[in-house]
């Protein structure tokens, strides 16, 4: 097993590497961050010189990809270079987004994993019934469903939602517009209200794309095992249905959904994307989506290498977990 | 005592008898494969129903929008035209502009549909033949393009177009944002979204290639172009099409979300997704805005599930796989 995991782990340097290569030509292939600047209205040559310098576009490719992993790797992340974008610093502009983000995959995540699986294995369990029907259906309308769509008529509904919880007495619980910026205030109950308040929407339209993925491949997998020769053994044997669904079918069938759980966090992230753009978080989603429009080269880049390096962990993450559960993989 | 188990057994034997009967006897009339699959294809009604909405949706988008009396360019400028709700003179209503949203939804249909077709073809045909080459010569070709594939997974794909895409459109100024023309969308789009059926037919041909037909036409002289297009390709043609229609829903979701966060297609192209995003403000207000273009989004893409759903199951009838 440690060898396959240290195997696993030096396969994935080289990976990261050609990655951060990958993401820096695709950033020089956005085009000049100082386009805008330059049309805006003529300027002197001495000036877009010095703006050029500041950008750094006017070393060659490879000395520029060299600077830029010697100090990335240090932890200089360089700085907004666009004229007129504040000339911020990277590095605590992505990490506070990245909280941000990774506090609302995780929570829909781990949501979407357990609904997933449990309506998956009672799909898988009573197969063809009302249940398995309904629950193929809505995954079918939510593979099919823009994601943004369900976004916005989630936040549509948070208005007249409130407006009902107030008339309860439950005063406005749902906030739309992203975690508080100073914190949360007030006693443990006040704070656990805020927090549910901001997070139950994009938590459940996050959820809402893995979900269906989850489900269905609970489903599978489980029908698979359920169909095996050990598990006709087990009830032959004369175990209780409950005892042979969750001894011997539940266990078995919970590797494939681990590792596609894992593999998914590129889609998620798609997902988080979009969901921070309709509830105006501050999170990797904004972030990439102003930066892109700016051409802001640093900023574009460093989040590329970054969401890389999750994506790459988390494959790594995906194989050894398979490993794990499933010692044939290791022989290879 | 009968035991009712067992009867429902002998039922079921006998049944399976007639079936077989019944199977042996279409079977000597020899019917070709094609047509075959066809009707079974023909008998899956969901699918039918899905084609039948999705012709349908076309024909109504394309013949339709050309028709219409009102052009998507049309705004009413006499005033008092913004905003009204769905009537017999505007079915979708009018927008802040005053201008038809029928019009606006139906032009937006077409690129949509257009959209999705250029990018289904064009991710089909290079994961085809980027998968069966990696397949069939193994080795260092198999290396080289199943690390590439993994190395573009690395990257979300919306942003990865979205970057791609932003240096062919002008400045952020003039036109808010990334993003283009629907073709440049579109082309990005099939170049970066092949690597899910390379994968697939890597797979098929890594086995078929080791298969006794192919291993006699190698013997008879055939050479690699023969071998892998009229002899393993072929064989692969079922998970090629039903991947086609799968990817043409897939294309309109991505598409629209990509138009959506502002790095897709931008004015004078429009598209559904674009159209949603410029209303989204309005699902309170004026919900027609939203709901139509919303509807006609997902009317694509559901009937393009259901039918590749449905070839799937006329292809290969036994294998009711599970869509994951």
């Amino acid at each position: 097993m440690l060898r396959y995991v240290i195997r696993r782990i030096l396969i994935s340097i080289p990976i990261v590497i050609l990655a951060t290569f990958l993401c820096f030509a695709l950033v020089t292939a956005m085009g000049d961050p100082l386009g805008d600047w330059k049309t805006q209205r003529p300027r002197l040559p001495a000036a877009v010189a010095a703006e050029e310098a500041i950008v750094g576009y006017d070393q060659p490719f490879f000395t520029r990809y060299g600077h830029w992993a010697v100090n990335f790797v240090e932890g200089n992340w360089n700085r907004n270079v666009v004229p007129g974008d504040n000339n911020q610093p990277v590095k605590p502009q992505i990490m506070s987004a990245l909280g941000v983000t990774a506090k609302l995959v995780l929570f829909a995540e781990l949501i979407a994993i357990a609904i997933g699986m449990l309506t998956g294995v009672v799909s898988a369990v009573r197969q063809y019934s009302m249940f398995d029907y309904s629950i193929t259906g809505v995954a079918f309308v939510l593979f099919s469903m823009p994601l943004f769509c369900i976004a916005i008529i989630l936040k549509s509904v948070a208005p007249p939602l409130n407006n009902w919880l107030q008339s309860i007495g439950f005063g406005r619980w749902i906030t739309t517009a992203g975690p508080p910026t100073s914190g949360y205030t007030g006693g443990f109950w006040h704070v656990i209200y805020q927090f549910t308040g901001v997070y139950v929407l994009p938590v459940i339209c996050l959820f809402a794309i893995s979900f269906a993925l989850y489900s269905r491949f609970q489903r599978g997998s489980m029908l698979d095992v359920l169909n095996s020769d050990y598990v006709r053994t087990a009830q032959a044997k004369g175990l209780s249905q409950s005892r042979v669904i969750f001894r011997h079918a539940f266990r078995n069938a919970l590797i494939p959904v681990v590792t596609v759980a894992a593999l998914n966090i590129g889609a998620v992230f798609s997902g988080a994307i979009i969901t921070e753009t309709v509830f105006n978080w501050q999170g990797m989603g904004t972030l990439i989506v102003n930066a892109v429009e700016q051409i802001e080269p640093w900023m574009v880049l460093a989040w590329l290498v970054v969401t890389a390096i999750f994506i790459i962990l988390f494959n790594l993450i995906a194989d050894i977990l398979y490993a794990y559960l499933d010692p044939r993989i290791r022989l290879d | 005592m009968t035991n009712p188990t067992l009867e429902v057994a002998a039922e079921a034997s006998a049944t399976s008898v007639q079936e077989l009967s019944a199977s042996t006897f279409d079977a000597t009339q020899a019917r070709r494969q094609s047509i075959v699959i066809l009707r079974r294809f023909l008998r899956h009604r969901l699918a039918m129903i899905s084609l039948f909405v999705f012709v349908a949706l076309f024909l109504f988008a394309f013949i339709g929008g050309a028709l219409w009396k009102y052009s998507y360019s049309f705004e009413d400028t006499t005033g008092g035209g913004r905003y009204l709700a769905p009537t017999i003179n505007h079915p979708f209503g009018t927008d802040a502009l005053a201008a038809d949203s029928m019009a606006q939804v139906l032009r937006g249909t077409q690129f949509s549909i257009l959209i999705a077709l250029v990018v289904a073809f064009l991710s089909t045909s290079i994961g085809v033949v980027l998968g069966a080459l990696a397949g069939f010569f193994r080795g260092w070709a198999d290396s080289l393009i199943s690390r590439f594939i993994d190395l573009v997974l690395v990257i979300p794909a919306i942003v990865l177009v979205g970057v791609l895409s932003r240096n062919s459109f002008g400045s952020s100024a003039t036109n808010g944002g990334g993003g283009g023309n629907w073709y440049i969308i579109a082309l990005f789009l099939g170049l970066t979204g092949w690597t899910g059926v390379a994968r697939v037919i890597r797979g098929m041909t890594l086995s078929l290639r080791e298969k006794e037909f192919v291993e006699a036409a190698r013997a008879l002289g055939g050479g690699v172009g023969r071998l892998v297009f009229r002899h393993i390709l072929p064989n692969t043609l079922d998970v090629i099409i039903v991947n086609a229609t799968i990817a043409v829903s897939q294309a309109v979701l991505a598409e629209a979300a990509l138009s959506f966060i502002g790095l897709g297609v931008h004015p004078p192209n429009t598209s559904l997704g674009l159209l949603i995003s410029l209303n989204k403000l309005e699902i309170s207000l004026h919900p027609w805005l939203f709901w139509f273009p919303f509807v006609f989004i997902i009317l694509i893409s559901l009937t393009a599930n259901f039918i590749g759903d449905g070839l799937r199951d006329a292809f290969d009838p036994r294998q009711k796989r599970v869509r994951a």
